[in-house]
C-alpha cells in the first residue's frame, strides 16, 4: 500500500474515534486497528510512524504504540 | 432427484387472504370457518369446492364480471357472484343447482362464441382456464353462429366469412422478447390489468374502448408491450386464464410437465420461484405463490432472464495456462486442479502462509461460500478471506453491529404492509429490489407516506398513483449531515420517544448524543448549504417521520458507498432508535442486500476479521469451536480485506488468490489499481460460468454451475434461508461446492462431503444462530429466519423484539466529515452510480439475456443545464473523465439528477463505469466510496485509449487454443 493511502485511511479511523465520547481515543483507533487491520498492514504502519510517521494525525501516532 | 412436492394448497383460490375474527358458513352441506371479509369463492377453496370462475384469481382483489361464479345463497335473492360476496355468519351456499348451471353454461357459451376453438395446436393448451371452465361447465354446443353474408362480429378472425377484412381482429404483439400478446385470445377478465396495478404498480394496461369493444391496451394509443410502461415483471402473463399473455418459451417448447421450488439467484429480496421443466429442459420459472419474501410477484430478471445458464459463451472445461500472455489450454479437472494446487502451496512455500487467499462468492450457496471461507482458514492456514460484500454492505455489517448488537436487517419483507412512514435512502427498489419496490409501492397506494432521501429523482418519489411526500435530493456525499439534520430536529422539537429510549438503549449515551444533535450546527438551516436539502423540507421530513406511525428505514448502497458509509449507518440506526421503530412490525432498519446471497455470505464467516457467525478470529473461545471441528489451527489474526489483497499484490507481498464467482476487475473500484493488482499475482483461479473480465489475469479457470444446477442455501436481506434445489445436471459437470472441494483436497485437505446438507449441518454445528437449521426443517417449513435454534425454533421475522441483541440499544455520534473527493475546477461535477431494473449488476448473466433490448449500454445521465454549457446533446458520445481515468459513453439528458450531478449503470465492461471511480473508501471497513467521483465531461469523437486498449488486452486474453485431438 502506498505510504499516503496507508497514512489517510488511518487519520480516516482517528477522525472517527475523536468524535465519539471518552478518554482514550487513541485506544480506540488502536482497537480498530487491531480488529481489522491485517499484520502486514500494522507492520507497515508501525515501521512507518518509526520513520517519522509524516502526516499521522496525532491519535494514530499514539495508537500506534497500543497495537 | 427428488421433485419438491409443491403442497396441495398451491391451488388458486380465487380471491386473497382476509384477516379477521372468524367466520363459519355451511358450503355445498361442508360447514367451514375462514376469516370475517373472505369472499364466499374462497371460502368454498377452503373447503376443498371449486367454484367456477375466469376473472378471479388470488393475487388480486375479485371484479365480478364474468358472472361464471354465480352461486345460489339460502334467503338471498338471484344468483349472486360467489368471488364478490362476503361470507357472514350462519350463510347457506349452494355452489351447483340448476340454475346456476344453466346460467354458467350460458355465460361459457357466449365466451366460446368470441374465442378461437384451436386448443389442440394452441400455446396454452393443457394450462388453460377458460378450456378448464368449458369443460367444468359441461358446455356442449355454442349456438351462435357468424351470419353467412359477413358482418361478422369477432375477435379472433382475421377476415369475416365474406372475406373482408374484419376490423375487431388484432395481430399478435411480440415487442416483447419474453411473451406474447395475442388479442384473439382474450376474454377481456382484466385480471392481467389488475395485476399489473395491484400487484406490481406500474399501471402500464388498461381495458380500451367500451362493451364489445373493450380491448386490453399496453400504454398509450400506438404503444406496444416493449414501447410502453411494462417493466415485463410478468404478473399479467402469470394472471391470464388463456393464451393471450403467454411465455415464448411455453409456445416454444409446450407445457411443462413438472416443476421444482428454488430460489431466484439475482437480488437480496430471495424470491421463490418454481422452475418448470420437461425433463431438464426449464420452460419457464414462475413466482411462487407461498414464497415467503414474494408473495407469488417476481421481476423480469427472475423471472425471465435465465438465458445465460444455456450461453454458447458458457465455458464447461477447466482451462489452464502459465502466464497471462498465453492463450488458455483446456485440461482435465486433475490437471486443472494439481496445476492450481501445486503453484498455490509453492508460493506460500516461498512467500509466505499469508501470501493466498480466497474471494467467496455472494452469488453461490451458504454451503459453498462456508467452504471457500473454510478452504482459506483450514486449507491455506490464514485469514484472507473477503466477499463481494465488501464492496457493498460492509458498513452495515459494522455500523448495525454497534449500535444494535448484530449486523442483521431487522425485519421481514411482510412487515412493510404494517409500515405508516416510510424512509428509503440511497436506495432505489423499484430498479434494483423490484419485487419488494412492489410491495412498498403497494403500502403507499393504501395511504402510508414516503420521505425519499436521493440525489437522483428515482420511480419512487413520483409515478403511477404514488408520490413521495419529500424528496430529500441531496449532494452526493452529505449523508451523515443530512440524517444527523433529521435528529436534530426530532430531539430539538422534543419528538423523540423518551420512554422506549429510557427502556431500551443506554440513556448516558443517548444523553450525550442528544447535546451533539441538539448543537445548532446540526441544524437543517446550518447545513442547508451544504446539503443542497431545503430546512423546510427536511424538518417536514423529520417531524413525519417522528409522528406519522410506524416508521420504517430501508436503505441500500447510496447508504453505505462512501467514505462515511458506516456511520450514516449509525446515523440511521440512531434515528430508529430515537424514535421508537425497533422491534415489532412496521418498523425497523432494512438494508436492502444486492445480490442474491450477499446476507448468507457474511453470515458465513467469509469477512477476513471474523469466523461464521460475526464473530471476531480473535476470540479464543470461537476458534476453539472451529479449531476442534476442522482439526487445525486457526490464524488469530484478522486477514486482509479485498483492497488489501490488491494493495499488497502490487507491494509484492500477496500472490495467489481463488476468486469464485465475483468479478472484481469490472466491479471493483478503481479499475486499473486492481488490473495491476492482479497482473501482480502468480496464481490467479477464476472459478466462474464465463471468462469474466477478472479471467483476463487468471492463469487457472475452473468453469462453475448455474443455481439450476446445485442444491444449497441463499439467505436473502430478511436473513430469510431459502433452499435452493437442483433442477438439472450441472453442464461443467460439478456442483461449485464440489469444485472448492476437489480443489481443497487437491491441497491435501480430505474433505468428503456428499451433499451440500453435510455442509449446513456443519454450519448448525458450530454457528450458534443456525443451530436449529438444517434441510429437513426448511423441507418442512419452505424457508426460515435466522436465529434459528434452541430459543427460537421457527426462526425469527423480527429482531430485538424484547430489547436489543447487545443489551441496551447504543446511539452513536455521527459527526460529517466532507469526503475528500471534491469537485474542482478541473473535476467540477459529481458522478454517482447505480442499477437499472433490467440488468444486474456487472451483467455477466443479463446481458447474456434478451434484457439487453431494454438496456443495450450504460449511459450517462445529465442535466440539461450542465449539458447546454458544453454543448451536449441527447445521445451524444461524451468523455467523462475523473483523477483515476477516463471512459466514453453516450450522455441522456434528464431533470432527474440535479446540476452539478451526473449518473450511471456499471453493467457494461466496455464502459466501465470503475476506470472512473477512486480509492476513497468507508474509513471503517474500507467499503470503496463508489457513490461520490468529480468528474468532468465533454464531447467526445469515440472509444478512449484505455478502452481501445482494454478491448485489445481482452481479446488476447480470452484466446482459447483449440482442442488436442
Amino acid at each position: 500500500m502506498s505510504p499516503e493511502k496507508m497514512v489517510y485511511m488511518a487519520n480516516q479511523i482517528a477522525t472517527f474515534f475523536k468524535t465519539q465520547p471518552g478518554e482514550d481515543t487513541p485506544q480506540m483507533v488502536a482497537n480498530h486497528l487491531s480488529d481489522f487491520w491485517e499484520p502486514r498492514m500494522r507492520e507497515q504502519l508501525r515501521d512507518y510512524a518509526a520513520r517519522g510517521g509524516e502526516g499521522l494525525d496525532d491519535q494514530v501516532r499514539a495508537a500506534v504504540k497500543l497495537i | 432427484m427428488r421433485d419438491f412436492i409443491i403442497p396441495s394448497d398451491d391451488r388458486d383460490m380465487g380471491t386473497p387472504a382476509k384477516q379477521g375474527a372468524p367466520v363459519t358458513l355451511s358450503i355445498d352441506g361442508i360447514d367451514v370457518t375462514v376469516p370475517e371479509g373472505t369472499s364466499v369463492m374462497r371460502a368454498a377453496a377452503e373447503a376443498g369446492v371449486q367454484v367456477p370462475k375466469l376473472c378471479a384469481t388470488d393475487s388480486v382483489e375479485a371484479f365480478g364480471s364474468c358472472r361464471l361464479c354465480v352461486v345460489e345463497i339460502e334467503g338471498r335473492r338471484g344468483t349472486p357472484a360467489s368471488c364478490t360476496t362476503p361470507v357472514a355468519d350462519g350463510m347457506v351456499v349452494r355452489t351447483q343447482s340448476d340454475k346456476v348451471r344453466k346460467i354458467r353454461k350460458g355465460v361459457m357459451e357466449l365466451y366460446i362464441s368470441d374465442h378461437p376453438l384451436d386448443c389442440l395446436t394452441c400455446g396454452a393448451n393443457g394450462d388453460c382456464e377458460l378450456q378448464d371452465m368449458a369443460g367444468a361447465v359441461g358446455l356442449r354446443d355454442v349456438r351462435y353462429e357468424a351470419p353467412e353474408n359477413g358482418g361478422l362480429a369477432n375477435h379472433f378472425t382475421a377476415r369475416d366469412t365474406s372475406g373482408e377484412a374484419n376490423p375487431q381482429w388484432l395481430p399478435k404483439d411480440d415487442s416483447n422478447p419474453y411473451f406474447s400478446y395475442d388479442p384473439s385470445k382474450c376474454i377481456v377478465c382484466s385480471r392481467c390489468v389488475r395485476a399489473c396495478e395491484e400487484v406490481q404498480g406500474t399501471f402500464a394496461l388498461t381495458i380500451e374502448g367500451r362493451g364489445f369493444g373493450s380491448r386490453v391496451s399496453p400504454g398509450a394509443a400506438g404503444d406496444d408491450f416493449l414501447s410502453s410502461d411494462c417493466v415485463s415483471c410478468g404478473a399479467c402473463v402469470q394472471a391470464c386464464p388463456t393464451a393471450t399473455l403467454q411465455e415464448k418459451s411455453v409456445i416454444e417448447m409446450g407445457t411443462p410437465q413438472r416443476s421444482v421450488v428454488t430460489t431466484c439467484a439475482y437480488c437480496g429480496v430471495g424470491c421463490s420461484f418454481k422452475a418448470e421443466l420437461n425433463g431438464d429442459q426449464l420452460v419457464r420459472m414462475v413466482p411462487y405463490k407461498h414464497g415467503k419474501a414474494n408473495r407469488g410477484h417476481s421481476c423480469v430478471k427472475g423471472r425471465f432472464a435465465y438465458g445465460y445458464a444455456n450461453h454458447k459463451d458458457r465455458i464447461l472445461n477447466p482451462m489452464i495456462r502459465d502466464s497471462i500472455e498465453d492463450p488458455w489450454r483446456e485440461v482435465s479437472w486433475d490437471e486443472a486442479l494439481s496445476f492450481a494446487a501445486t503453484r498455490m502451496r509453492g508460493l506460500q512455500e516461498k512467500y509466505g502462509r499469508r501470501s493466498i487467499g480466497v474471494i467467496t462468492s455472494s452469488r453461490c450457496t451458504n454451503e459453498e461460500t462456508f467452504l471457500v471461507q473454510k478452504l482459506a482458514r483450514a486449507v491455506f492456514h490464514n485469514n484472507n478471506t473477503d466477499t463481494c460484500a465488501r464492496v457493498c454492505h460492509s458498513p452495515t455489517g459494522y455500523g448495525l453491529g454497534q449500535t444494535f448488537g448484530t449486523s442483521a436487517g431487522t425485519q421481514d419483507f411482510d412487515s412493510v404492509e404494517k409500515t405508516d412512514v416510510v424512509i428509503v435512502i440511497g436506495a432505489n427498489p423499484t430498479d434494483a429490489h423490484p419485487v419488494f419496490g412492489s410491495r412498498l409501492k403497494k403500502r403507499l397506494r393504501q395511504g402510508a407516506k414516503l420521505i425519499v432521501i436521493d440525489p437522483r429523482r428515482t420511480d419512487l418519489v413520483k409515478s403511477a398513483h404514488i408520490a413521495a411526500s419529500h424528496h430529500l435530493a441531496l449532494r452526493p456525499g452529505t449523508n451523515v449531515a443530512v440524517v444527523t439534520a433529521l435528529a436534530h430536529v426530532i430531539v430539538t422539537e422534543g419528538l423523540m420517544d423518551e420512554a422506549y429510549i429510557r427502556e431500551r438503549c443506554d440513556w448516558d449515551e443517548f444523553q450525550q448524543y442528544a447535546e451533539f444533535v441538539s448543537d445548532p450546527r446540526h441544524s437543517p438551516e446550518a447545513v442547508e448549504m451544504l446539503t443542497g436539502v431545503p430546512s423546510d423540507d427536511l424538518r417536514e421530513a423529520a417531524r413525519l417521520f417522528a409522528t406519522g406511525g410506524n416508521g420504517a428505514i430501508y436503505y441500500g448502497l447510496g447508504v453505505t458507498e462512501h467514505s462515511q458509509g458506516s456511520t450514516t449507518v449509525m446515523g440511521i440506526a440512531n434515528l430508529a432508535m430515537l424514535t421508537g421503530n425497533v422491534g415489532r412490525e412496521g418498523v425497523g432498519v432494512n438494508p436492502l442486500r444486492g445480490q442474491n446471497n450477499v446476507q448468507g455470505s457474511c453470515d458465513m464467516g467469509s469477512f477476513p476479521h471474523e469466523l461464521p457467525g460475526y464473530r471476531h478470529v480473535k476470540l479464543p473461545e470461537v476458534r476453539a469451536i472451529f479449531e476442534s471441528a476442522w482439526g487445525v489451527e486457526i490464524d488469530p489474526e484478522p486477514g486482509l480485506r479485498i483492497p488489501n489483497m490488491l494493495d499488497a499484490a502490487v507491494d509484492g507481498s500477496f500472490k495467489g488468490l481463488y476468486c469464485q464467482g465475483e468479478d472484481i476487475l469490472q466491479s471493483d473500484p478503481d479499475t486499473k489499481h486492481v488490473a495491476a493488482g492482479l497482473a501482480a499475482m502468480e496464481c490467479v483461479i477464476v472459478h466462474d460460468l464465463f471468462l469474466n473480465e477478472t479471467a483476463n489475469y487468471a492463469h487457472v479457470f475452473l468453469p462453475g454451475s448455474t443455481f439450476l444446477e446445485k442444491d444449497g442455501t441463499f439467505t436473502n436481506a430478511e436473513r430469510r434461508i431459502n433452499r435452493v434445489r437442483r433442477v438439472m445436471a450441472p453442464l461443467n459437470g460439478y456442483a461449485d461446492w464440489e469444485v472448492t472441494q476437489m480443489l481443497a483436497n487437491a491441497m491435501g485437505a480430505g474433505w468428503h462431503y456428499t451433499h451440500p446438507s453435510q455442509v449446513m449441518d456443519e454450519i448448525a454445528a458450530t454457528t450458534p444462530s443456525f443451530a436449529g437449521v438444517d434441510y429437513a426443517l426448511l423441507e418442512e417449513k419452505g424457508s426460515v429466519q435466522w436465529p434459528c435454534n434452541d430459543a427460537h425454533p421457527d426462526g425469527t421475522p423480527l429482531m430485538h423484539v424484547d430489547g436489543f441483541v447487545r443489551g441496551k440499544g447504543r446511539f452513536m455520534i455521527t459527526e460529517y466529515v466532507a469526503t475528500d473527493e471534491k469537485t474542482g475546477p478541473r473535476f467540477p461535477l459529481l458522478l454517482t452510480t447505480g442499477r437499472i431494473l433490467s440488468q444486474y449488476n456487472v451483467g455477466a448473466q443479463t446481458r447474456r439475456t434478451e434484457n439487453t433490448v431494454w438496456h443495450d449500454q450504460d449511459l450517462l445521465e445529465i442535466h440539461p443545464h450542465d449539458a447546454e454549457t458544453r454543448g451536449v446533446n441527447d445521445g451524444d458520445w461524451i468523455r467523462l473523465a475523473s483523477r483515476s481515468g477516463e471512459t466514453t459513453l453516450r450522455a441522456k439528458i434528464t431533470d432527474r439528477v440535479s446540476p452539478g450531478v451526473v449518473y450511471t449503470t456499471f453493467h457494461h465492461p466496455d464502459t466501465q463505469a470503475n476506470v472512473v471511480t477512486t480509492d476513497y473508501s468507508d474509513w471503517a471497513t474500507n467499503c470503496p466510496e463508489y457513490k461520490v467521483t468529480a468528474v468532468q465531461i465533454s464531447l467526445s469523437n469515440g472509444p478512449t485509449e484505455w478502452q481501445e486498449d482494454y478491448a485489445a488486452q481482452s481479446t488476447r486474453a480470452r484466446r482459447i487454443l483449440p482442442a488436442a485431438e
